[in-house]
């Protein structure tokens, strides 16, 4: 390519001379497979016989989503006051779970938007589950801030819609703000990931016409709008690739900023920090990574991708999870020295009352899970033990649910007027709401990897050492 | 894979822009035409007990609203009459008239008349007359020439944006509590006038309607 032409020929002499060692780059392909072979893999979990591991987990998932199901439909048909909120706290596990969620989801738009941007090629394996992790997370998010509103009939309001009352959103509410920022972000994720997904569905859509498939074919095709992966078309799908990657990228920052907003913005102490953007950001990056590890370890057991999720994949978001993790850590750390250097006391007691109060059980939880756990990363033998790895991610992820649950409970259990303070703990309802939204994201989840591709071929093998003809021969 | 889809298939997209397009107008208009207030409440005119025509009574006769809906000025709610009220003038007038038997029957036994209730302000609304009519808010900004009316209808609206149109803006509306009862009154100097008067009103009753929530949903 033209490209290679120069910069061979604009190499400096000086480099003949030193002879810098070479840096080999981790292979993304292990074991030389061919093209051939990736489809093959890939399109073999759709096209294989349904295995019987997954009617079980599917059966199950959907046991588990009917908890959220049949819990809403209580809340809504007997009123908000199911839930164990009173006053003092009346935000608790829906906001928390609506922050948990959001923030998993975050990890997918890291890993295709900012990843795609730095042309971290390692991306090319996990980023279709990531996004699709994302998706998912979003709905699980979107049932709680919807739901807890107790009428949910009117929960249009929340959208800028002209209607017969005259009444008009109130713009300077950081809550106005997330709902933007929330429907921004979930929309721009499906995008994102149909986009990516339409040269996928088309190699779908010609495997199963070649095999006879007609309504299979047809349902493939339908959705690759027409694919034939000519030049035209590879020109402007890398263009939408890289304006949506463009667009995605201040999302990354934007949501989890704004989600911080609901609590930065107020005045109760413990929430009116100004740590809190870059801090929430962090945070919904090490969970989001801790539940991609969760997910995409045991698929990658199951499917036997072991060459394709390779050993240097895991290693790329261990140290991800570590370097956010640690982020975290020191989060938590400069919030107890800006209470003290502040010298207010009402923030230095919401933090003391945070680590030694009623709820300290929580907040040791959550400094376990996710200070002391990520740092198990530094260590090679913990990254190359899948197993482990798996277990960290786990814990990874209860911590961040603590997380939320600290900051929000805490601070208002113990707010401004020592009258009205209270202990809250969740009725059954909600632990149940809570529990069921689990299963309503592996019910998704399962469905993804049945019906779509779990991995972009086309750009795993743009990524494969076959790819580049000339291999290291730069002539 | 014209094997799979017909050629026509290509314009698929666009005809399915046009159709969401033409289907998001059809509902944004149908919605804003049936689903308010003015659809569904404005014309609501339920048979009475009795015929009692408001045109014959506080148009051609001129009896005063207040005659009948005492203590309206001085009270959150208006009232309806009893048959007493009716019967001061119809114990002369057409005492014998077989339209008027259920104010007589109501008269004699003391069980109210079973008018039916057109202007129905919701539980979650908190609404006092009194404030409105001293503060020179007509009668027929809400219920319309009533005074024109053989048979009752609701005229306005009564959302919640019709409401708020006032709280908004009330030096458009409000005039001389002296003429809150005169439903043909209208400023002699127009819309021009109405706001000069209306703006002086405000200012020299310290007029200040409530504009947030809990103004009306207390």
């Amino acid at each position: 390519m033209a490209s290679h032409a120069n910069t061979s020929a604009a190499q400096p002499a000086i480099l003949n001379e030193v002879n810098p060692t070479p840096f080999p780059r981790a292979t993304l392909v292990e074991n030389n497979r061919s093209f051939g072979w990736v489809t093959d893999k890939i399109c073999g979990i759709i096209e294989g016989k349904t295995p019987t591991w997954w009617w079980v987990c599917f059966i199950l998932a959907c046991c588990v989503a009917s908890f959220t199901v049949v819990g809403i439909i209580y809340l809504v048909s007997t009123g908000v006051g199911v839930w164990g909120h009173a006053n003092p706290v009346n935000w608790a596990w829906d906001i928390v779970n609506f922050v948990f969620w959001i923030g998993i989801g975050h990890a997918g738009t890291l890993i295709s938007a900012i990843l795609c941007l730095l042309r971290q090629k390692w991306r090319t394996s996990i980023n279709r589950a990531a996004e699709a992790m994302t998706i998912f997370a979003v709905v699980c998010a979107g049932i709680f801030p919807v739901f807890h509103v107790g009428r949910v009939w009117f929960a249009w309001y929340l959208f800028p819609i002209p209607n017969s009352n005259a009444i008009w959103q109130n713009y300077r509410s950081p809550l106005e703000w997330d709902v933007f920022a929330v429907s921004t972000y979930g929309t721009v994720s499906v995008l994102f990931w149909y986009v990516g997904l339409l040269p996928d569905l088309a190699i779908l859509r010609d495997r199963f016409f070649k095999a006879g498939n007609k309504v299979r074919s047809f349902c493939y095709g339908f959705f690759a709008l027409g694919w034939r992966g000519s030049n035209r078309h590879w020109s402007n799908y890398e263009m939408a690739y890289l304006i949506l990657a463009g667009i995605s990228t201040p999302l990354v920052l934007s949501v989890h900023t704004i989600v911080s907003f609901d609590f930065a913005v107020s005045l109760l102490p413990g929430w009116h920090t100004t740590i809190f953007p870059p801090y929430f950001v962090a945070g919904a990056i090490f969970s989001g990574f801790g539940m991609v590890l969760t997910l995409m370890l045991p698929l990658r057991a199951i499917y036997g991708m072991q060459d394709l999720i390779t050993q240097y994949h895991i290693d790329c978001m261990c140290k991800i999870v570590l370097a956010t993790g640690t982020i975290v850590g020191y989060a938590y750390g400069m919030e107890f020295f800006i209470a003290w250097y502040g010298a207010n006391p009402n923030e230095g007691f919401a933090f003391i009352n945070r680590a030694f109060g009623h709820y300290a059980w929580a907040y040791w939880i959550m400094i376990s899970c996710n200070v002391i756990t990520p740092q198990f990363f530094w260590f090679k033998k913990v990254r190359e033990n899948t197993a482990l790895v798996w277990i960290l991610s786990i814990f990874v992820n209860v911590g961040m649910w603590f997380e939320r649950f600290v900051i929000i409970v805490t601070s208002l259990a113990r707010d401004f007027l020592p009258s009205s303070w209270g202990y809250y703990s969740p009725s059954i309802v909600e632990i149940f709401t809570f529990f069921g939204t689990f299963g309503v994201f592996s019910v998704l989840f399962l469905l993804f990897i049945r019906f779509l591709p779990v991995m972009p071929m086309a750009e795993i093998k743009s990524v494969m050492p076959q790819a580049d003809v000339h291999g290291k021969d730069h002539h | 894979m014209s094997k799979l889809f017909p050629k026509s298939a290509n314009k698929l997209p666009l005809q399915i822009i046009i159709l969401v397009f033409i289907v998001g107008s059809l509902v944004a208009a149908g919605t804003t035409y049936y689903a308010t207030n003015s659809y569904t409440n404005v014309g609501y005119a339920p048979v009475q007990p009795v015929p009692f025509s408001h045109a014959l009574h506080a148009g051609q006769l001129g009896i005063d609203c207040r005659y009948c809906h005492v203590g309206v000025d001085k009270s959150a709610v208006s009232s309806v009459p009893a048959a007493q009220t009716c019967m001061n003038c119809h114990n002369q007038v057409k005492p014998d008239s077989p339209l008027l038997q259920v104010v007589r029957d109501s008269y004699a036994s003391g069980d109210p008349v079973p008018w039916v209730k057109i202007h129905q302000a919701p539980d979650y609304v908190y609404f006092n007359h009194s404030v409105h009519i001293a503060r020179g808010v007509s009668c027929v900004e809400c219920h319309g020439k009533v005074n024109e009316m053989d048979v009752v209808s609701q005229d306005k609206p009564l959302s919640m944006g019709f409401c708020l149109d006032c709280h908004r803006e009330p030096e458009k509306f409000v005039r001389d509590p002296k003429l809150v009862t005169n439903l043909d009154w209208k400023h002699p100097g127009g819309a021009a006038g109405q706001l000069e008067d209306g703006k002086k009103f405000v200012h020299d009753w310290n007029i200040n309607p409530p504009k947030s929530c809990s103004g009306c949903h207390r």
